[in-house]
């Protein structure tokens, strides 16, 4: 059936956005990347509903997202650690991530809390978001991408495929959350000459603490000030995602994907990609180091996590059709229904 | 020129020609990037997403799944020197409308009072000056021009704006800006232009490109708003607002 059916955003909860893989090719304008902040929830969540890995999907932090299927079916599925519910009629239901899920019309999904991490990642089958500039990512400062260049709000409707035929998917084992301390490898400079030995040193062996300010522009930190050698600004250059920038206060802050494209704070540090998605998972009050790498150090770590991240992709099943209803709706125990499901799986 | 190759993270390197405000070393940055395009579109820099061109500095941005820091930096080498001595293409000349009165211009009789002159000398000053657009850059289309006459430099603010109006043209140091979207800013606010300095729907989006010559006409309330409306109308296209060929060598 190739019907249509609709998404309606009941509540987005704390902040919501359609992102994709990002805007490249704009920054000599102005325009930063924008996109998902953690691609690897972005590819699984969508290839968990038979997705391209870089349709537009739902980024949304900290919980809270209440979407309801309309008009049709809907095959949507959760990724990061998110405790889930399903509310179809009278009756309500806890509902794993890391496996599609198919909506009646009327079902709403919610994300009732983040069990680990603040951010979880909805996709939802034949999603269809206009592109500008060559993306659908939103952009809200430049009212770019998304639903008119807006993040999510009550009431938006979302076009998605209607959900027959389509078969569920699982990935058996999901990534554990990543709990614990949190060291972020960065690369020194470009700026790193504009700080005292002093503040390199803190820089790289204190723990800092991520502070309430912290979006999909960037994360500012709180612990020990970093002092300038000279003045606490440079003209203008280039930032990238991973900029560590040091204003006046002395305080870090890291530059994400929604972040200005240029600055006139000099850069101590770059975090590498691979430990971004960390970064941004990490809620206001979480503590962090940073460890200094060479670049060749980043680049190897982003070939090890791509190769993580395919064999994460690749390991996600297909469910037998019609047994499976239980178990969608199994929350806890996904790991365990899974692997009793295992010898059933089709190929 | 002292040339150096900084590394920004494993997704990127920077190639800094200096460290100041001058067309010398933005003449060098548009040279690179220029290079750089065309060795890209002959195939020979596999792996390069794009590169941010800035005041005295050119970032390459790179997959590193696709090639390599090292591999980047030996393909970019050849190209450095060059960039360094090389003439600035010939510039697009912009003149563009500005209302330098009432609510357009929050920020103008204390600009007069800091630097001791009237209002209109502050007009006359900044509208006198044909500017260089250095850089895009802060906000999509947001163009860094200078350099400012000496007698309007003012360090920003001491408290930011927490909202400046789209379309809000303001100085601070030796730079003069358009704000192309409402934004915080820290810049003093003389005047506002009604020409939108972005648009998606273009094919360039952005108005204005590194390189550029802006120059200032002053127009009254009555005249701002009857192009704010012909443009909103689409009566008006961007063309519009380039000079002739040496036009902008004369001034009425």
């Amino acid at each position: 059936m190739n019907g249509t059916a609709q998404a309606e955003i009941l509540s987005p909860g704390a902040y919501a956005s359609l992102q994709d893989a990002g805007r490249r090719g704009w920054r000599h304008i102005g325009v930063p990347w924008a996109g998902a902040l953690d691609a690897r929830l972005m590819r699984i969540a969508n290839v968990l509903v038979g997705n391209a890995e870089n349709t537009p999907v739902i980024e949304c932090f900290d919980g809270g997202l209440h979407l309801a299927a309309c008009d049709g079916p809907l095959h949507v599925a959760v990724a990061g650690h998110a405790a889930l519910e399903v509310d179809r009629g009278a009756e309500r239901r806890a509902a794993a991530p890391w496996r599609s899920l198919t909506l009646a019309p009327g079902d709403s999904l919610r994300i009732r809390r983040m069990e680990a991490g603040r951010i979880a990642v909805v996709a939802i089958a034949g999603l269809t978001v206009p592109r500008m500039l060559g993306s659908a990512a939103t952009y809200t400062r430049a009212q770019l991408g998304g639903m008119d260049g807006r993040a999510l709000a009550a009431g938006t409707r979302l076009q998605a495929a209607a959900a027959p035929g389509h078969a569920e998917r699982v990935l058996p084992a999901a990534p554990a959350p990543e709990t614990g301390p949190c060291t972020l490898r960065a690369v020194p400079g470009p700026q790193d000459d504009h700080f005292t030995p002093e503040a390199l040193h803190t820089f790289f062996s204190a723990e800092y603490r991520v502070s309430p300010q912290a979006d999909r522009m960037g994360v500012r930190l709180d612990g020990p000030a970093l002092a300038h050698r000279g003045a606490p600004e440079i003209v203008s250059d280039a930032t990238v995602p991973g900029s560590v920038q040091v204003p006046g206060n002395g305080l870090p802050i890291v530059l994400l994907a929604d972040a200005q494209t240029a600055g006139g704070y000099p850069k101590i540090a770059t975090v590498i990609g691979a430990d971004l998605p960390r970064l941004a998972q990490c809620r206001p009050g979480d503590g962090l180091r940073f460890t200094a790498v060479s670049a060749e150090t980043g680049e190897a770590a982003a070939r090890e996590r791509e190769t993580e991240t395919r064999r994460l992709l690749a390991a996600i099943r297909r469910l037998a059709g019609g047994l499976d209803e239980a178990a969608l709706y199994d929350a806890n125990l996904a790991g365990n229904a899974v692997d009793a499901l295992n010898p059933e799986h089709t190929p | 020129m002292n040339v150096r190759v900084l590394d920004a993270g494993d997704a990127a390197l920077t190639i800094e020609f200096g460290d100041a405000i001058d067309p010398r070393l933005l003449a060098s940055v548009n040279a690179l990037d220029a290079a750089i395009s065309r060795m890209h579109a002959e195939g020979g820099l596999p792996g390069l997403i794009e590169t941010m061109p800035t005041f005295r500095s050119l970032t390459v941005f790179f997959d590193p799944l696709a090639t390599s820091r090292a591999a980047l930096r030996n393909a970019l080498e050849p190209l450095l020197a060059a960039a360094e001595t090389v003439a600035p293409p010939a510039a697009r000349h912009w003149r563009l409308p500005v209302c330098y009165e009432g609510e357009a211009a929050p920020d103008l009789a204390e600009t007069a009072r800091a630097i001791g002159r009237s209002a209109d000398e502050v007009v006359a000053l900044h509208s006198g000056t044909e500017y260089l657009v250095y850089m895009l850059g802060f906000l999509p289309g947001f163009p860094f021009m200078g350099d400012l006459p000496a007698a309007l430099r003012l360090p920003r603010r001491g408290e930011p704006r927490v909202r400046v109006p789209a379309g809000s043209v303001a100085i601070a140091t030796g730079l003069t800006a358009i704000y192309p979207w409402e934004s915080p800013g820290g810049w003093h606010l003389l005047g506002r232009c009604p020409v939108p300095l972005f648009d998606a729907g273009r094919g360039a989006p952005a108005l204005l490109a590194a390189g550029d010559r802006v120059r200032f006409e002053p127009v009254g309330t009555a005249e701002y708003r009857r192009l704010t409306a012909a443009i909103a109308a689409r009566e008006i296209a961007p063309q519009h607002w380039l000079a002739a060929d040496g036009a902008h060598e004369t001034r009425p």
